[in-house]
């Protein structure tokens, strides 16, 4: 029933795309999500697709154009990379508030400057807190089948925010793997038509989007869009059963990877995951009880599932492909340390940046971070918990 | 729904992103608070030669059915003085 196919990252996400027939798409290139545009823009010409395509003179015109799309009452999506990311800032904040569930392909890289156009996650870093759904994607594979679940989470009325998908610029999306594709009609079928209650282009009943928000409405505004962050996280868990039934592939807020009887673990998102795992395979050989636990759902966040999940080992190290630059760590050890603590799990942590303007990682890296583990549980000793995997110094 | 919001309305009762369902609704935000310095209508200088409602920003002159002017409207008259300006006859006078 399936189609298999090997296809890389950028392709996975624009038949995705294609699949999901949208209403509109904006997308200005950048690197290295260009190809999203590019492939879906030969959809629109080929007629295989009733998409409006908008080929807009910036990103942040964009942002704006699928805001409109989807106040209006389309569906919108998009795709974008880094800097790009950084020009839509300002509309990915409307965007959210607005509460228009707008699903946005992300093809993480660094920004700059200095100038890189290779992979880190300092871009998605950069709107942790833009009130955006953001799952992140270990292949190919991962970014497809996020993209399909993408708008039956950000729409259901109980959530009603953007959303996007995450996957590594590069080591992903320009990687052809094999993949397992969905028929087009049982994705249009599992996606749905997108009937919003209330929108733009209803002549029959008008409304006013974005009004001035002064002292008495914005906190209550912004309170809205957390209840709905955190509603988010059931419906997450319901479109991903419903997709298992149609796949059989199973998704949740992460992938615990031989985690259950681990006593160290290394916490990660996108691609490192796969190269973590092979280490893990590796090391289990030897007799190293190594895991890992793989976060897809970054927003909203699944603190007391992760607490759980990593409670009972003796040492954990985050591995963070983007540095805060706030002299304690990165953000994906700052929130995994702080669920920790709240959650009253105590376990040493240490945090790692890797990874950083495409710096390669391979298994050695990896390898070293469970020795450095292995050492933590030995001593008990962690001098200092903000570390660099594969600097040179 | 959005007529019956206001600054005691609790979050669960509010619309998403602050949306209101009702065209029209700019009638309901009365800028005219906004106002330092107010035009003073002088009905017995006004000619009504039509200069000052055409330039008012805000259509804060009422016009009746007979195209006369009547009194302003200070709850919209955010008092920025184009209709002084424009009268010849002094029968504005900002205050």
């Amino acid at each position: 029933m399936s189609i298999r196919e090997r296809l890389s990252g950028n392709e996975a996400a624009a038949i995705a795309m294609k699949q999901i027939n949208p209403d509109v798409v904006a997308a200005f290139p950048i690197t290295p999500s260009t190809e999203i545009p590019q492939y879906f823009s030969s959809f629109v010409s080929n007629g295989e697709v009733n998409t409006e395509f908008v080929a807009v003179e910036s990103e942040h015109s964009a942002m704006a154009a699928t805001i409109g799309a989807e106040a209006a009452g389309g569906r919108a999506m998009t795709a974008t990379s880094a800097n790009g990311l950084s020009l839509m800032w300002e509309m990915i904040y409307i965007a959210s508030s607005l509460r228009l569930p707008i699903v946005m392909s992300l093809v993480n890289r660094a920004v700059s400057g200095p100038l890189n156009i290779h992979n880190d996650h300092s871009d998605a870093m950069g709107v942790r807190d833009s009130g955006w759904i953001m799952l992140f994607s270990e292949n190919n594979q991962e970014a497809y089948d996020n993209l399909i679940m993408a708008h039956r989470i950000a729409e259901n009325k109980k959530v009603k925010l953007p959303l996007m998908v995450c996957q590594d610029g590069f080591i992903t999306s320009h990687s052809i793997e094999n993949i397992e594709l969905l028929e087009d009609d049982i994705v249009k079928k599992f996606v749905g038509e997108y009937n919003p209650d209330e929108y733009l282009l209803n002549k029959n009943n008008p409304i006013a989007i974005g009004p001035l928000d002064l002292q008495s409405y914005l906190f209550e505004h912004k309170a809205m869009q957390a209840e709905a962050m955190k509603n988010a996280k059931q419906v997450i868990l319901d479109v991903a059963k419903d997709f298992e039934k149609i796949t059989g592939r199973k998704y949740s807020f992460f992938e615990e990877y031989k985690l259950e009887d681990a006593e160290v673990a290394i916490v990660c998102m996108n691609s490192t995951a796969g190269t973590t795992k092979f280490v893990v395979d590796n090391l289990r050989e030897k007799g190293i009880k190594a895991g890992l636990l793989k976060l897809r759902v970054f927003r909203p966040f699944p603190a007391e599932e992760i607490a759980k999940a990593l409670g009972h080992l003796k040492a954990v190290a985050i591995l963070d492909k983007a540095d805060s630059l706030n002299a304690v760590g990165g953000a994906l050890f700052q929130d995994v340390t702080s669920a920790m603590f709240v959650n009253k799990k105590e376990v040493p942590m240490v945090d790692y940046v890797y990874g950083i303007g495409g710096r390669d990682t391979k298994a050695d890296d990896i390898e070293s971070v469970y020795n450095d583990l292995a050492e933590i549980v030995k001593t008990g000793n962690i001098d200092n918990p903000y570390r660099y995997l594969g600097l040179r110094r | 729904m959005t007529e019956k919001i206001n600054s005691n309305t609790p979050m669960e009762e509010l619309t998403p992103g602050g949306d209101i369902y009702e065209a029209g609704n700019a009638r309901n935000f009365k800028t005219g608070d906004w106002r330092s310095i107010k035009p003073v209508y002088l009905s017995d200088k006004c000619k009504q030669c039509g200069l000052c409602f055409p330039v008012c920003p805000d259509d804060a002159i009422p016009v009746g059915k007979d195209q006369k002017r009547t009194d302003f409207n200070y709850d919209y008259c955010k008092g920025c003085g184009v209709c002084a300006k424009v009268c010849p006859f002094g029968a504005i006078v900002m205050e």
